[in-house]
């Protein structure tokens, strides 16, 4: 069993300790926000935060978590309402949308610790997270507006 | 069992709309708006709804709930044509919920494109188009005699503000829902002609910049579902170990580890590999690396290596006693050349290249006795249909389909190799459900690439530099003798997927369009904007090299070889306005490229740069003219012309399938290069309608242009050093800087 809260929540799981953690969200809590696009860390599109980081949950083992804090895109605010989701509503960022849970949560690590970031922070700190629709130059907008409004 | 993708091309017979019957079918709703997050299926409560007909419905509170018949990949679609029944149906788009469609060709078929549910080609917005806005126009009018029948009024005296219906002479007003609570179907329905349609400046929803896509706010707070979410009780996973070789099969299987695993329940050997079905999903890839095949080492498909056919291909198409199948020819173009006073005559190529979905490929069935039930991100529902009853044994009409939102498709998921995987592992285990999820690294190297291709194009030029004749050879290996055989035949062996966008507009007095097909067997597919994708890397390149030739500017070249045609001149005028055209850039130029492909012009300048050290490209910014004629979703446009222009300089500089002795070579992200966040140029899009023409497609249209205007610049840029191969690797540019 492997203890550890996800989006504040206490859970114990008796999945395999050596279970990626993406797959233990996903399809054992049934939290399929997070997503499965690579399976080795290339992609970004499984990025939860551990303890307030920004992991890939793909290469992250289950026992890696134990006692420690999941968010996922489910938990990043109560009612969708957080400034990033917001701002990616209205830029109406989203194409096909698989990768934009990992790349919001990507993004809300980066507002966290640096409020106003430049183009070049942004690009630096999002370039490790795909979008195969090329949304990349909306994205960016996004998190210019999401730090302007918040 | 075979992994051909064939579509059921019958084509409905009533292809003018006429609704006769209101539909009594309950519609299933899954995916948008009504989708559920556990992943079942919503039914709408539509059971006491009113129903003017297949398309929608309408409740007492006044929500209307449409029917998406397309799928949803990240186009827009599910927007786009239930925005187009709710404009002539002048319903209030806040009140309008979207459902997808189930799989019924014959209620949802794209009476446009076979009549059948297959999203590709762009040919959804302009297939469905006008039926949808007659639907809308043909439910106006039956809540307008409903309407009529409760106020005791003569219909002409009634008419719509959004979503209420207004009798001006006693100021009397009813609500939709009001009609739909109090009313029954007036007997026989009201029918609908273009005289019915709304003139376009009394459009709200066509057109308008603010309207919002549907799906967005699920895409941004992770209750989106994908097929790869689908959770249903009692569900089993399953993965499929595939050959390493296409063709190639099992000969012997030695999965004694592999069921050791805790949670696997069953291994299944397939036609093309060994299928593990477990309780969890880690479970399954556990055991999936356990597995101890020898394969049959059999297949015609170990000859295959992409480098040296390509070679073959160039040699193929440069020898003109090589003849292939043509198009219909306009004019002589032969007889043309060889009478010219200068002949321009060069190579293009490119290699295969890969979807990449992010949502890698995945399905989930439910097999019992003599149904099937599957959901999935699939392009093509009714195709899905009859594969799936091929696996199970039994009939089309005992599968349905729940289309679920796609994670990308690109034209991959048009294919029917996941479905076939879910429904033959959900076979083995009758009345449980069953989850096949591909890895990245299957999804790689089990892909339907875009085409390995070498074109030949020959220029004749008169003594005053003007255009004689256009000859253009393309040698590939065909899609559609695969998918669509029947098709392939009636066109003679022409490939017309293939060789798609090879016809151009310019004024050229004599045109050939030639096809060598090279059939090595390897299965090839539909990728984004297909054909066109490389026939305009060819043909832009050609025109910038005859426009350089001759000493003239590149943008004027295209106006002149475009003067009768002023909506190509205008996106072509706009684009040269937006980038500056004219004004010198330090160490970056400009290059311009054009589109008429898909029923809409598109022009776009790339503003470039090159490490002469390293060979590497960066593409700063990239300016974007259309005009799709129609502009049902202004906004949603330039998000599309967005994805095709970065996607396009993806593939244009990065992308990459080698294939060796049959065996691909890439296998995940960090070997398959796709542009990143920092590659990616700035793009700036201006959409030019003009309404009062046919609509042209729009999901494809973004691509084509990109990759030859950023060639065309690095030409300009370089003093004419020309890159004629996809992609432009860094190696390719320094052998042409060097050459």
């Amino acid at each position: 069993m492997t203890a550890f809260t996800i989006n504040g929540r206490a859970v114990d799981l008796a999945a395999e300790p050596d279970t990626p953690l993406l797959w233990a969200i996903r399809e054992h809590l049934k939290l399929t926000g997070t997503k499965f696009g690579c399976g080795i860390a290339q992609c970004g599109a499984c990025t939860v935060h551990v303890d307030g980081e920004p992991t890939r949950s793909c290469i992250t083992l289950l026992q890696e978590v134990a006692g420690m804090e999941v968010t996922t895109i489910e938990g990043l605010s109560p009612d969708g309402s957080h400034p990033l989701q917001q701002a990616w509503i209205a830029e109406q960022v989203p194409q096909c949308g698989y990768c934009q849970s990992g790349q919001i949560m990507q993004a809300a690590a980066l507002l966290r610790s640096n409020p106003n970031p430049t183009r070049d922070q942004i690009v630096e700190h999002m370039d490790g997270n795909i979008c195969r629709c090329g949304t990349y130059v909306r994205i960016i907008s996004a998190i210019q507006r999401a730090a302007r409004e918040a | 069992m075979t992994e051909t993708l064939q579509l059921h091309t019958r084509v409905l017979s009533r292809r003018s709309f006429l609704i006769t019957v209101g539909a009594t079918s309950i519609a299933v709703a899954f995916g948008g708006l009504l989708q559920d997050a556990s992943g079942a299926s919503v039914a709408p409560a539509i059971e006491d709804s009113y129903r003017p007909n297949a398309w929608l419905s309408l409740v007492a509170d006044g929500t209307v709930t449409i029917m998406s018949p397309a799928s949803e990949m990240g186009q827009g679609i599910m927007t786009t044509l239930p925005l187009l029944i709710a404009e002539d149906m002048d319903a209030d788009w806040d009140k309008v919920r979207v459902v997808q469609a189930p799989s019924d060709a014959e209620k949802y078929g794209n009476p446009g494109f076979y009549g059948v549910q297959l999203t590709g080609g762009s040919e959804s917005t302009r297939g469905y188009y006008k039926m949808l806005r007659l639907v809308g126009a043909q439910t106006r009018k039956v809540i307008l005699a409903s309407a009529a029948a409760i106020l005791n009024v003569p219909v002409s005296e009634l008419t719509t503000e959004p979503s209420r219906v207004v009798h001006a002479p006693s100021g009397r007003s009813l609500d939709y829902g009001e009609v739909a609570a109090a009313a029954v179907l007036p007997e026989p329905l009201p029918q609908a002609t273009d005289a019915d349609l709304k003139p376009s400046d009394r459009w709200r929803y066509i057109g308008n910049l603010t309207v919002p896509r549907v799906d967005v706010p699920s895409k941004v707070d992770g209750t989106a579902i994908f097929g790869i979410d689908v959770q249903l009780p009692d569900m089993l996973y399953g993965a499929v170990l595939r050959a390493p070789v296409q063709g190639e099969q099992p000969q012997t299987i030695d999965d004694g580890e592999a069921r050791a695993v805790p949670g696997i329940t069953h291994i299944v050997p397939l036609p093309y590999g060994v299928g593990i079905i477990g309780e969890t999903v880690e479970a399954t890839k556990r055991a999936k690396d356990l597995l101890k095949i020898v394969w049959t080492k059999s297949s015609r498909i170990r000859s295959y290596t992409s480098d040296r056919l390509l070679e073959e291909y160039r040699s193929i198409g440069r020898d003109l006693s090589r003849t292939g199948v043509s198009a219909p020819m306009q004019g002589d173009a032969q007889a043309a050349i060889s009478k010219a006073a200068t002949v321009i005559e060069v190579d293009y190529m490119s290699d295969h290249v890969h979807h990449a979905t992010m949502e890698p490929m995945n399905a989930t069935a439910l097999v019992t006795e003599d149904t099937v039930e599957i959901w999935a991100p699939t392009q093509g529902p009714t195709g899905t249909q009859g594969f799936a009853a091929e696996v199970a044994g039994t009939t089309p009409d005992k599968v349905k389909v729940n289309t679920t939102l796609l994670g990308g498709g690109f034209g991959r998921k048009a294919e029917a190799d996941f479905i076939i995987d879910a429904v033959s592992l959900a076979k083995a285990v009758q009345g449980r459900p069953v989850k096949v999820i591909w890895s990245r690294e299957d999804d790689v190297q089990h892909g339907k690439y875009r085409p390995l291709e070498a074109q030949h194009v020959q220029v004749g030029l008169d003594a005053d530099g003007n255009i004689v004749g256009w000859r253009h050879r393309i040698v590939a290996d065909s899609i559609f003798a695969r998918t669509m055989p029947q098709l392939f035949e009636s066109e003679g062996g022409h490939d017309s997927v293939v060789t798609e966008g090879a016809h151009f507009n310019y004024a050229v007095p004599a045109h050939q369009i030639e096809y060598i097909r090279r059939d090595n067997g390897l299965d090839i597919g539909f990728w984004f904007g297909v054909g066109v994708g490389y026939t305009r890397f060819g043909i832009e390149c050609v025109i910038d090299e005859i426009a350089t030739a001759k000493s003239v500017d590149s943008v004027a070249f295209r106006l002149e070889l475009l003067k009768d045609q002023p909506r190509a001149r205008k996106v072509i005028e706009t684009v040269a306005e937006m980038a500056e055209w004219d004004r010198q850039r330090d160490g970056r130029a400009l290059g311009v490229a054009y589109s008429d492909a898909f029923g809409s012009h598109c022009a776009e300048i790339a503003e470039v740069s090159l490490d002469r050290e390293t060979g590497e490209i960066r593409v700063h910014t990239v300016w974007c003219a259309v005009d799709p004629g129609i502009a049902v979703q202004p906004r949603n446009i330039e998000a599309l012309m967005i994805t095709g222009i970065t996607n396009g300089a993806s593939h244009a500089l990065f992308e990459q399938i080698n294939i060796i002795n049959g065996e691909v070579q890439e296998s995940n992200f960090d070997t398959y290069r796709v542009i990143r966040m920092s590659e990616a140029p700035d793009i700036k899009v201006a959409v030019i309608p003009t309404p009062e023409t046919a609509i042209g497609g729009i999901g494809q249209v973004g691509l084509p242009p990109i990759g030859p205007a950023i060639a065309n610049a690095v030409a300009r840029l370089t003093g004419g050093v020309r890159l004629r191969h996809y992609p432009f690797l860094p190696e390719r540019v320094l052998a042409a800087l060097n050459a």
